[in-house]
C-alpha cells in the first residue's frame, strides 16, 4: 500500500535527524537522574521517580512531536521535493496520511525507548518489577494518544504556515489544552452570556489533554478509572480524524507555484 | 488508430495577485495543441513564458482556470495514468538523507513494481545513465549534473510511454548535454513520446520533430521548427582571415555588420544573391574564407518580431 | 438516480461529504468530553491538589507566570467552594490547601484573602467552620500586604463573630485603624466591641458598618445577611414577649398573630426583614415563614 511506502519512508527520515536522539538521549538522563533526585527526601522516591520518569516521557515526546510535525509538509514543500512525489501515481490522500503515519510509527519508537528506560530505572531502584507495575504503561499510552492529536495539530499547521509559526501555534494549543477546563471556568464565571457561550464552544473544539494525564494518580498507587480507556481512546481518535481531515482538505486545495 | 500522447484544449491559468487577491495575471492563456504518440516534441519559449506552468497543470501541481487536458485520453485527475508517464520538473530537488539506490527504490516502490524489479530496475537506471560510482553517495552529495541525470532515472522508472520534462538540460555541461540528447533520441527510437520544454533553441532543433512556441502564456505557433521560424530575411554569414584592406573595401558595401576580432573579419550579408559577388571578391583577393554560414535566428529574435506584427 | 460511487468521483460533491463528516466527527466530541465530565468531577481536585509540591514549589516553576497561575488558583477555589456548597457538603478538605496556593503563587491576590478567610471561618454548611485557619491566612495576607488596612477588619470579624473573643477583636480593630488610610469608623469600632463585646447593638453596628462602606456587593450582601438575621432574632425576642403577655392575659393561648392583631397587642401582622410573615406555630412558638430568606443559622 503507497500510504504504508510514504509511512516508512517518512519513518526512516525523521529517525536520520539529530535532533531525535538529543532529545531521546536527554530524557533517558533525566529518568536517570530521578532515581538520584528520589534519594534526597525519604519516603517519596518511587513518587518521585514515577512522576519525574513519566513527565519526563510526556514533554520530550512533545518536543518531538512538534520538532519533526512541522516539517513534515511545509520541508517537502519547501525543497520542492513534493513535485516529485505528486507527480507519482499517490494521491494527496495519501501523502498526508502516510507522512503522518510515519511520524507516528516515530514516536512509538522513541516512547519505547524512553519507557524501556523508565521501567529500567525502576527496577534499579524497586529492585524487582511487579505486575502492579503494568499500570504505568496505561500512562504511556494515554501519553502516547496526547502526541498523537499534538502531531496532528503540528502537520495541520505545516500545510499552512511556516516551520517556527507551527511550532508556536502547537505549542499555545498544547499548553491551552491542558487547561481548557479552567478556561471554561473563566467564562462561565463572568455575567456575560456571550463569554460564557464561546468559551464553552472554545472548551469543546479545543483538544481537552487535561483528562490524557494520569501521572499523578498514577505515581500514587491511585488506579485509573475505567472509563478513561474508552473515553480517551474515543476522544482522540475522533480529533485525529477531524485533523486528518483538515489537513486532507486543505493539502487538496493548495497549488504549488 | 493513433492516439494523441497529449491534447489540451483552451488550457487557461490565471493567478490573482496583490494583497486583496484583485489582480489577476494570466500565465497561460487559452493553450490548444495535440502531442502524437511517438514524438519528441518541444514547448518553447522565453522564462516566464508558461512553461512550467502548462507542465505543473498536466500534473495536477496547480489547478486550471478554465480549459481542460487530456493525457494518453484520460483526464487529468485520473490517476491511472501516473503509471505511464513520468515528470521531471525543472531543478529538481530529492530527498538529500537518501542514496541514489534508495531513493530509486523508493520511487519504485511508489509505482507498486514487483519486489524483483524494485531491486532491479533502480541498479539498470543506475548504470544506464552513469551514475555507477555514486550510487550509495547520499544525494545531498551530488552535484547538479548529477542530479539531473538521477531525474532522468527516476523519471524512467516505471517504462513510462510517455516523458514531460522541464528544462532537462538546464545545469548540464556540454557531455551531460549530450547524455541527455542520447536518452531522449534511445527513448524515441523504442516508440516513447517526449514533452520537454526549453528555452534554449539549439536542443530544439536536434531532436525535436514538432515544436510549439509559447510567449506570454500565449501560443505563437505550433508546427515543425524550420516552417515556424523561417520567415522572412535570412542573413549569410562570412568569416575570414586577414583579408586585404581592398578587399574589405569592396565587400563592406553589402555588409550589414563588420566585426573585426584580432585577424578575423566577420560579415553579415543580409541579401543571398549577393553573396554569391561577395564570394567572387573574396576568391578573387585570394583571402582565406573560414566559413559560410546562414544566421541562425535566435528565438529572441523571432519573439521580437512576433511582438513587432502584434503591435 | 445517481449511485454513490458516482456521486463520491465528484470532486465537489466528494468534498462536501468529506467536510460533513468531519463536522459530525467533531460535534461527536461533545458527548465524549461530556461523559468523562460528569465521571470525573469528583477525582479532578483531588488528583491534582494532593499531588502538587508547596505552592512555593509551583510559583518557581511558574516561570514568571505566577499571577495567571493564581488567578487560575483562586477559580478552582471558587470552583470548589461553590459546588462543595451545591452538594451541601460539610467537609471542605481542600480549601486550606487551594487557598494556600493561591497566596503563594501571588501573595498580593486580595480577594483570596479575604474570601478565603470567609469561606474557612463561616461554620457549616456554608464554610468549612475552620476560623483558626481563616486567621492565619488573613495574618499571612498582613504580613504580604502591610498597608491594607482591611485584613485587620476582617480578622477582628472572625475573632468577634466566629470565636468570640470581644478583645482580641477590639485590639485587631484599633491595629486596623492606625493603618493610614484606615476609615473612621475602625476606631469607633474597635472602642465600641471593647465596651459592649457580646452585645447585639455591637453586632448590628458592626455589621451596619461593613454593609456600608463595603466595596464588594458580596461582602455588603454577606453583612445584609447577618443584618437581617440579627434584626429578626431581635423581634422574634419582642414578640416572644407579646404572645407571653397575652397568654398570660387570656385563658385561650393565641394560635396566630390575627388573634393578637384583632385583640390589639398588635399594630400588624409582623414581618421578617425579608417581608415575609412571622409565624405563630402551634407549639405558641414564634418562627420564620418557611418562604423566608432569612437565615437564622448565620447566628449560631
Amino acid at each position: 500500500m503507497r500510504v504504508a511506502t510514504i509511512a516508512v519512508h517518512t519513518f526512516k527520515e525523521s529517525v536520520r535527524q539529530k535532533v531525535l536522539y538529543n532529545l531521546v538521549a536527554f530524557a533517558l538522563l533525566l529518568i536517570g537522574a530521578s532515581v538520584l533526585f528520589g534519594s534526597i527526601s525519604v519516603g517519596v522516591e518511587q513518587i518521585i521517580l514515577i512522576t519525574l520518569g513519566l513527565s519526563s516521557i510526556s514533554a520530550f515526546g512533545l518536543l518531538i512531536a512538534i520538532f519533526i510535525g512541522i516539517d513534515l509538509v511545509s520541508k517537502e514543500i519547501e525543497h520542492r521535493t513534493i513535485y516529485n512525489i505528486l507527480s507519482k501515481p499517490v494521491t494527496r490522500v495519501e501523502f498526508i496520511l502516510g507522512k503522518y503515519l510515519g511520524l507516528l510509527l516515530t514516536l512509538l519508537v522513541n516512547t519505547a525507548i524512553m519507557t524501556v528506560g523508565f521501567y529500567g530505572a525502576l527496577f534499579y531502584q524497586k529492585r524487582a518489577l511487579g505486575p502492579g507495575d503494568l499500570v504505568f504503561l496505561g500512562a504511556v499510552y494515554f501519553i502516547l494518544l496526547q502526541l498523537a492529536i499534538v502531531v496532528g495539530i503540528a502537520m495541520v499547521f505545516s500545510c499552512i504556515s511556516t516551520p517556527v509559526l507551527s511550532a508556536v501555534y502547537t505549542f499555545c494549543i498544547y499548553v491551552i489544552g491542558n487547561f481548557s477546563a479552567d478556561l471554561r471556568t473563566f467564562g462561565q464565571g463572568t455575567q456575560s452570556a456571550l463569554l460564557g457561550t464561546m468559551s464553552d464552544a472554545l472548551y469543546y473544539l479545543l483538544p481537552n489533554f487535561a483528562d490524557f494525564n494520569v501521572i499523578s494518580q498514577v505515581a500514587h498507587s491511585q488506579s485509573m478509572p475505567g472509563y478513561l480507556w474508552l473515553g480517551n481512546s474515543c476522544y482522540a481518535l475522533l480529533y485525529i480524524t477531524v485533523l486528518l481531515g483538515l489537513a486532507i482538505i486543505i493539502f487538496e486545495e493548495r497549488e504549488f507555484r | 488508430m493513433i492516439m494523441l500522447a497529449l491534447e489540451t484544449i483552451e488550457l487557461t491559468k490565471d493567478y490573482r495577485l496583490g494583497f486583496w487577491r484583485n489582480r489577476t495575471k494570466r500565465a497561460l492563456d487559452r493553450l490548444t495543441l495535440k502531442v502524437e504518440a511517438g514524438e519528441v516534441f518541444g514547448l518553447l519559449g522565453p522564462n516566464g513564458a508558461g512553461k512550467t506552468t502548462t507542465l505543473k497543470l498536466l500534473f495536477r501541481l496547480i489547478f486550471p482556470t478554465s480549459g481542460t487536458a487530456r493525457i494518453l485520453g484520460k483526464q487529468l485527475d485520473d490517476l491511472s495514468v501516473r503509471f505511464r508517464v513520468a515528470y521531471l520538473p525543472e531543478n529538481p530537488a530529492f530527498y538529500d538523507h537518501l542514496t541514489a539506490q534508495e531513493f530509486l527504490s523508493y520511487v519504485a516502490s511508489l509505482f507498486g513494481l514487483r519486489a524483483a524489479e524494485q531491486r532491479r530496475r533502480p541498479g539498470e537506471l543506475i548504470d544506464q545513465l552513469g551514475l555507477s560510482a555514486s550510487r550509495n553517495v547520499p544525494l545531498r552529495k551530488f552535484s547538479k549534473g548529477m542530479i539531473q541525470r538521477l531525474g532522468i532515472a527516476q523519471a524512467l522508472i516505471n517504462d513510462p510511454d510517455v516523458l514531460f520534462l522541464d528544462e532537462p538540460m538546464s545545469g548540464l555541461d556540454p557531455l551531460g548535454r549530450r547524455e541527455v540528447r542520447e536518452v531522449i533520441l534511445r527513448l524515441k527510437e523504442r516508440g516513447k513520446t517526449v514533452f520537454f520544454s526549453t528555452h534554449i533553441l539549439s536542443d530544439a532543433e536536434t531532436l525535436c520533430d514538432r515544436v510549439a512556441v509559447l510567449h506570454h502564456g500565449r501560443l505563437q505557433g505550433c508546427g515543425e521548427l524550420n516552417t515556424i521560424l523561417r520567415l522572412g530575411v535570412s542573413t549569410t554569414e562570412l568569416v575570414l582571415e586577414g583579408p586585404s584592406a581592398e578587399v574589405m573595401a569592396e565587400l563592406t558595401p553589402y555588409a550589414s555588420s563588420v566585426i573585426r576580432t584580432g585577424e578575423r573579419v566577420r560579415l553579415e550579408m543580409p541579401e543571398e544573391n549577393e553573396v554569391q559577388r561577395a564570394l567572387e571578391i573574396i576568391l578573387r583577393g585570394k583571402t582565406k574564407l573560414i566559413s559560410v554560414n546562414p544566421v541562425k535566428r535566435s528565438l529572441e529574435d523571432y519573439f521580437l518580431q512576433k511582438v513587432g506584427e502584434a503591435e | 438516480m445517481t449511485s454513490l460511487p458516482a456521486l463520491l468521483s465528484q470532486p465537489r460533491l466528494r468534498r462536501r461529504a468529506c467536510g460533513l463528516l468531519l463536522l459530525l466527527c467533531l460535534l461527536g466530541l461533545i458527548p465524549i468530553q461530556r461523559s468523562i465530565d460528569q465521571r470525573s468531577e469528583s477525582n479532578r481536585e483531588v488528583a491534582e491538589v494532593l499531588f502538587l509540591p508547596s505552592g512555593k514549589v509551583l510559583r518557581q516553576l511558574s516561570l514568571g507566570y505566577e499571577g495567571l497561575l493564581a488567578d487560575l488558583y483562586w477559580t478552582r477555589v471558587v470552583q470548589y467552594f461553590g459546588r462543595k456548597g451545591l452538594a451541601h457538603s460539610s467537609e471542605f478538605k481542600l480549601l486550606g490547601p487551594l487557598l494556600q496556593i493561591t497566596t503563594d503563587l501571588d501573595p498580593h491576590l486580595v480577594i483570596a484573602y479575604r474570601f478565603g478567610s470567609i469561606f474557612l471561618a463561616d461554620k457549616p454548611p456554608r464554610g468549612a467552620g475552620q476560623p483558626l485557619e481563616a486567621l492565619a491566612l488573613l495574618h499571612r495576607g498582613i504580613v504580604a500586604n502591610p498597608d491594607y488596612w482591611r485584613f485587620w477588619e476582617d480578622v477582628g470579624f472572625v475573632y468577634y463573630w466566629d470565636l468570640k473573643d470581644y478583645a482580641a477583636a477590639a485590639r485587631a480593630f484599633q491595629a486596623g485603624s492606625e493603618r493610614p488610610g484606615a476609615m473612621e469608623w475602625m476606631r469607633a469600632l474597635a472602642a465600641k466591641v471593647a465596651a459592649q463585646g457580646g452585645e447585639l447593638a455591637t453586632s448590628r453596628f458592626l455589621w451596619s458598618e461593613i454593609a456600608r462602606q463595603a466595596g464588594n456587593d458580596q461582602i455588603r450582601k454577606n453583612a445584609e445577611d447577618h443584618l437581617m438575621a440579627l434584626q429578626a432574632t431581635e423581634e422574634i425576642g419582642k414578640l416572644a414577649e407579646v404572645v407571653a403577655l397575652y397568654n398570660s392575659r387570656q385563658e385561650r393561648p393565641a394560635r396566630s398573630f390575627q388573634t393578637l392583631v384583632a385583640a390589639g397587642y398588635l399594630r400588624a401582622l409582623p414581618r421578617d426583614p425579608s417581608g415575609k410573615p412571622y409565624i405563630l406555630d402551634p407549639g405558641g412558638r414564634v418562627r420564620l415563614s418557611p418562604r423566608s430568606s432569612v437565615d437564622l443559622s448565620l447566628l449560631q
